[in-house]
């Protein structure tokens, strides 16, 4: 009696189940064009990263770069298309082994836009490198990945140590910081910055401190910053934290200068701090200011703003849709001319070294003036 | 049956049959993850399902195995796995006994919040420790030792090779492309893992069973259903909540080192967060609170469902918080509740039946 | 471990503590209402709070547009109060849905309490994703192009246009006291201490005190369970949106995680104070706030959450009952 209408639900779950299979079973991808061209390979690019979860904004912002680039190439292509295939894995290094083993074994990707975080790529790096496929990560920038020697690894954006000993030259001889108090959250990308950039200012560094991401009141280290006599504060992180520290720094008083990296060069890190509090903020990236019709292109593909990494995840995905152009889709040559690529992309120009890292770099100093983030003016620091 | 069940789970990969295999992600893989999950949910049963305490911090000890995993074998140190297990699991026991030990005598609601406190401060000590690794986490954790010679990725590795199956509509083929060795560990193929996770989770099983026929399941289900009763009775039920604690947190800490010398030999402090600690005891509590295969089972959904549904990916965590209200209502027991629940079921169903309308005890 | 820096910068360290465990505080009146009456962890009291902090966020953009700008206190003062009356209405009505569609329906079927907690952690994750969510739900009604400036880039962080800047009142030792400091702390207070008469001294007040006392009694006695219940949710639900508003002030920016780690630092509170006491978790807040100020500063503020929780051990160990003890359904509230 009682298990008839428990069977009866069981009997409905396992109806919708079979039903929301049929969502399962399809990729959440652009549709593929019909094998209509005689040799057309119908390959996919795959990015993995977080597309969920707290880090799911900039998994977007990756994502959004990805199809801008795929958009213009499959409107010249219209009979050969590219196809995206996106693997959420919400930024967590657990979930990222069995996605990695899913994309090697599939044979139509040619190369993975991606890994998103630093953590996800040390998970996976190894078995990428053993199956051989080309990845190049937008924005994973820990210094020891290149450094395992994953050959088929790259990534188009600069690595901690290059931006963090120009963040310590511009302190040391443009803002002529004397007393530097420096800040980071404790992730690999800002404690790895924030430690290059002490090394680099070596007795100028007056103190530090260490918050958490997803702290949003900093009373504390705000306290210490102005007690200390700082001139200047560097911020390792991203523009969430970065954004509230600034803020409530200014609203206790702070008047020296703010400085941070290229997780917090993104224009919601204005809005977070508010316009006077953000005005005189130098955020530093290793790239050149996109053009200005990229915000348009990327707003009209993906119906929303461009953001941290969208830059980076555009000039990658253009990589991979050369070298299908120009027929070199296998494993090996792929990679063979990705690591032979050189050109200038809207992130800034692009020629890998021999760990994967990317060569250039000079890194741009941007500004915050009159409640904006000056996207089109950045000083280079030498 | 049973032995057909099981024969059947290890086969599971191999088989891929077409509509639960996993199309997003590696069906190995996604085995391999619910088999962790099932295992932890076996442990977090004892805690939760036979002793009765509520729990909301397991993931400190799925941690507290993991990292002494990666410190022994790769950080600090260069002990051989099969070496750091055992050293995970004591280092585990410990913990929960320490954790216990000043924890069990509060009221149980109380042991909810210490407990996710617990989680958050092992989370936040191996993020901000470098000793730990910190943020960067520990890489290089070696697998469990292979059987069979080693040349990775070719055909002569492994004692011997399962190829996989293909299937086309409903029709299987051989694939001769992909294949497991047997028994290899290494980077491309989560198999091994799997089967070897598998069969850790049978002998857990097995080892679950004995205790709980014992005089200590016993002296668990009094304590459950009534302490003071059962202390009246003279059970010591701290000592025998004290022994749950600490049984539970070894089953999560070897959980936690086989995690650590998994597929991918890295551990960093984001795969522990405290949405980990809610899905375990989702798993336990949907699986069926009480009943060991309930866990089994509970773990297994709540890890395959979300891999499985991956094309909804954006939709996953809105879909399991509703899917929880939803199962908690119509089925509170969970799915495969214990005998014990069933027969209290039954009988106040038999009730309602003779008297004409609902009793409410 | 810097012991010197706290002693140098103790009044601005505890009077910025005072401040953030003021809004811990208040969302745990929330809590521990709902404790001391149902003996159930309101696991999704903290997407009341972040639904309240949208509320306040969303109002400023209608009202004034996504341009930014600083204000004082005085000047933002009817706009703010415009948003607390809207966080306040969100907040409580969130909480009654809460209550009417994961609680209710179990509490009926006389559930035991960890299923009705598994309920509750459902509930809080449907809540925080759906928010995080909304941008897709826009899009399904096709109004994602009118309301983009609220919904757009929905797990992204999101900010309030008016910044309240804060004016210094007067110096303490070595620190200027800002108007936004008193008025948070006042505030909570403030609505401390009307709860605590409205409980003790209102029918609806005896009545809660006499369900969370002894629910089978007080049926006899003829007060109606069911309404009690919904007045507890909907008063918790009220003093969240008053910390969302405090929230906004003081923080000015909004997420739909916002909510979950606060939730637990504010649960803590309640039981530091003593779970079912209302002035335990105010209490309870401003210790843990605190404390939290000085033990950044003492060890660094990355273990500022570690001496949240060894600070709850410890209290627990040494007064299990809380600081000040459990007491809703006792004579003295």
């Amino acid at each position: 009696m009682a298990l008839r209408p428990n069977l009866r639900i069981l009997a409905a779950l396992a109806a919708a189940g079979l039903a929301l299979t049929a969502c399962g079973s399809s990729n959440s991808s652009s549709p593929t064009a019909g094998g209509s061209g005689g040799s057309c390979g119908n390959f996919k690019i795959a990015y993995m990263g977080p597309l969920t979860g707290s880090a799911g904004a900039l998994g977007q912002n990756m994502v959004g770069g990805v199809k801008m680039a795929l958009d213009a190439y499959n409107k010249k292509n219209a009979d050969c298309q590219v196809t995206l295939k996106t693997y959420d894995s919400q930024g967590d290094p657990k979930q990222a082994p069995p996605l990695a083993t899913e994309i090697i074994q599939d044979p139509s990707i040619v190369a993975l836009i991606g890994p998103g975080f630093s953590g996800e790529s040390d998970a996976t790096g190894k078995t990428f490198f053993a199956a051989g496929l080309p990845s190049i990560s937008p924005s994973a920038t820990a210094v020891d990945i290149t450094q395992q020697g994953w050959t088929t690894w790259h990534r188009i954006i600069g690595n901690d140590s290059a931006q963090g000993a120009a963040d310590a030259t511009y302190l040391k001889n443009t803002a002529n910081a004397k007393k530097v108090f420096v800040i980071d959250d404790g992730s690999a990308y800002g404690k790895g910055l924030a430690t290059v950039v002490k090394d680099g200012l070596g007795s100028s560094v007056t103190g530090s401190d260490t918050v958490q991401t997803g702290q949003t009141d900093f009373s504390a280290t705000v306290t210490k910053v102005t007690s200390s006599g700082a001139d200047s504060v560097f911020y390792g992180g991203y523009y969430p934290e970065a954004g509230l520290l600034v803020k409530q720094l200014r609203q206790a008083g702070y008047k020296g200068l703010f400085m941070s990296g290229d997780g917090s060069e993104d224009p919601k890190f204005v809005s977070t701090a508010g316009a006077s509090a953000a005005n005189g903020a130098v955020l530093t990236a290793p790239a050149g200011p996109a053009p200005s019709s990229f915000n348009q292109t990327y707003k009209q593909v993906n119906g929303s703003d461009s953001g941290l990494y969208s830059t980076q995840s555009y000039d990658a995905t253009n990589i991979v849709l050369a070298a299908i152009d120009a027929g070199k889709t296998s494993h090996t040559d792929m990679n063979d001319f990705i690591n032979s690529y050189t050109a200038s992309g809207v992130s800034g120009p692009i020629a890998f070294d021999k760990f994967g890292d990317v060569q250039q770099t000079t890194i741009f100093a941007y500004k915050v003036k009159n409640g904006q983030l000056d996207t089109a003016n950045p000083s280079p620091i030498s | 049956m049973m032995v057909g069940g099981i024969v059947l789970a290890y086969a599971l990969p191999i088989i891929r049959p077409p509509l639960i295999t996993t199309t997003g992600s590696d069906f190995g893989g996604v085995m391999l993850t619910c088999a962790s999950f099932s295992l932890v949910a076996v442990g977090l049963n004892i805690v939760v399902g036979y002793a009765g305490l509520l729990d909301l911090g397991y993931v400190g000890f799925y941690a507290v195995g993991a990292y002494p995993t990666g410190v022994l074998t790769s950080e600090h140190w260069h002990w051989p796995f099969l070496l750091a297990l055992p050293c995970a699991i004591a280092v585990t026991m410990v913990t929960g006994v320490i954790l216990g030990a000043p924890t069990l005598r509060v009221r149980g609601d109380y042991l909810a919040i210490v407990t996710l406190g617990f989680g958050e401060i092992i989370r936040i000590v191996t993020l901000n420790t470098g000793w730990l690794g910190a943020a960067q986490g520990i890489a290089d954790i070696p697998p469990p030792p292979s059987l069979g010679p080693n040349p990775i990725g070719t055909d002569q590795d492994g004692l011997f090779q399962i190829p996989h199956l293909a299937w086309s509509g409903l029709v299987p083929s051989i694939d001769n492309l992909h294949k497991t060795p047997f028994l290899v560990f290494d980077v491309l193929d989560a198999i091994p893992y799997y089967w070897l996770l598998l069969t850790v989770l049978l002998i857990v099983l097995f080892a679950d069973f004995l205790v709980k026929e014992s005089r200590v399941g016993r002296a668990w289900e009094a304590t459950r259903e009534d302490e003071d009763a059962a202390e009246l009775m003279g059970v010591p039920t701290f000592r025998y909540k004290l022994l749950a604690f600490a049984l539970g947190a070894a089953i999560g800490g070897l959980a936690g080192s086989m995690l650590a010398a998994g597929q991918a030999g890295y551990i960093n402090p984001l795969s522990f967060l405290i949405l980990l600690s809610m899905l375990f005891l989702a798993a336990v509590i949907i699986g069926g609170a009480g009943n060991r295969w309930g866990a089994v089972f509970g773990g297994f959904l709540v890890a395959y469902l979300p891999e499985r549904f991956r094309g909804l990916s954006d939709w996953r965590l809105l879909i399991f918080g509703v899917t929880l209200m939803v199962v908690v209502y119509f089925r509170p027991q969970g799915l495969l509740p214990p005998r014990r629940t069933r027969r209290a079921i039954q009988a106040r169903e038999e009730i309602e039946q003779l008297e004409g309308e609902a009793v409410d005890v | 471990m810097d012991f010197s820096f706290l002693f140098n910068n103790f009044i601005e360290l505890t009077i910025t503590g005072l401040a953030l465990g003021a809004i811990y505080g208040l969302v745990a009146l929330g809590y521990t209402m709902v404790y001391g009456v149902l003996q159930l962890i309101n696991f999704a009291h903290s997407e009341v709070f972040m639904f309240g902090t949208f509320a306040v966020a969303w109002v400023m953009v209608f009202i004034h547009g996504t341009g930014q700008v600083d204000q004082s206190l005085w000047t933002s003062i009817g706009l703010l109060g415009i948003c607390l009356v809207a966080a306040m209405g969100t907040s409580a009505l969130i909480a009654l849905l809460l209550e009417r569609v994961a609680y209710r329906p179990l509490i009926k079927k006389g559930a035991p309490k960890l299923i009705i907690l598994i309920s509750a952690i459902g509930a809080s994750f449907s809540l925080a994703e759906f928010m995080g969510l909304r941008d897709k739900v826009a899009a399904w009604f096709g109004l994602e192009d009118n309301l983009s400036d609220y919904v757009n880039q929905a797990r992204n962080t999101y900010s309030s246009p008016i910044t309240v800047d804060p004016h210094g009142l007067f110096t303490v030792v070595n620190y200027r006291v800002t108007d936004v400091d008193l008025f948070v702390i006042g505030a909570a207070v403030l609505m401390m201490a009307g709860l605590d008469t409205f409980v003790r001294r209102t029918r609806l007040g005896r009545g809660i005190r006499s369900v969370a006392q002894d629910p089978e009694s007080a049926a006899l006695m003829g007060v109606n369970s069911t309404a009690v219940i919904r007045a507890t949710f909907l008063i918790g639900g009220l003093m969240a949106g008053v910390a969302a508003t405090l929230y906004m002030i003081r923080i000015g920016t909004t997420r739909q995680d916002a909510g979950f780690l606060l939730g637990v630092k504010a649960f803590t509170a309640a039981v530091l104070g003593g779970i079912g006491n209302l002035r335990g978790a105010l209490l309870g807040g401003l210790v843990l706030g605190v404390a939290q100020n000085w033990g950044s500063a003492v060890f660094g503020s990355q273990w500022q959450d570690v001496v949240a929780f060894v600070l709850l051990v410890v209290i627990l160990l040494v007064r299990p009952t809380g600081i000040l003890g459990e007491s809703l359904g006792k004579a003295r509230a």
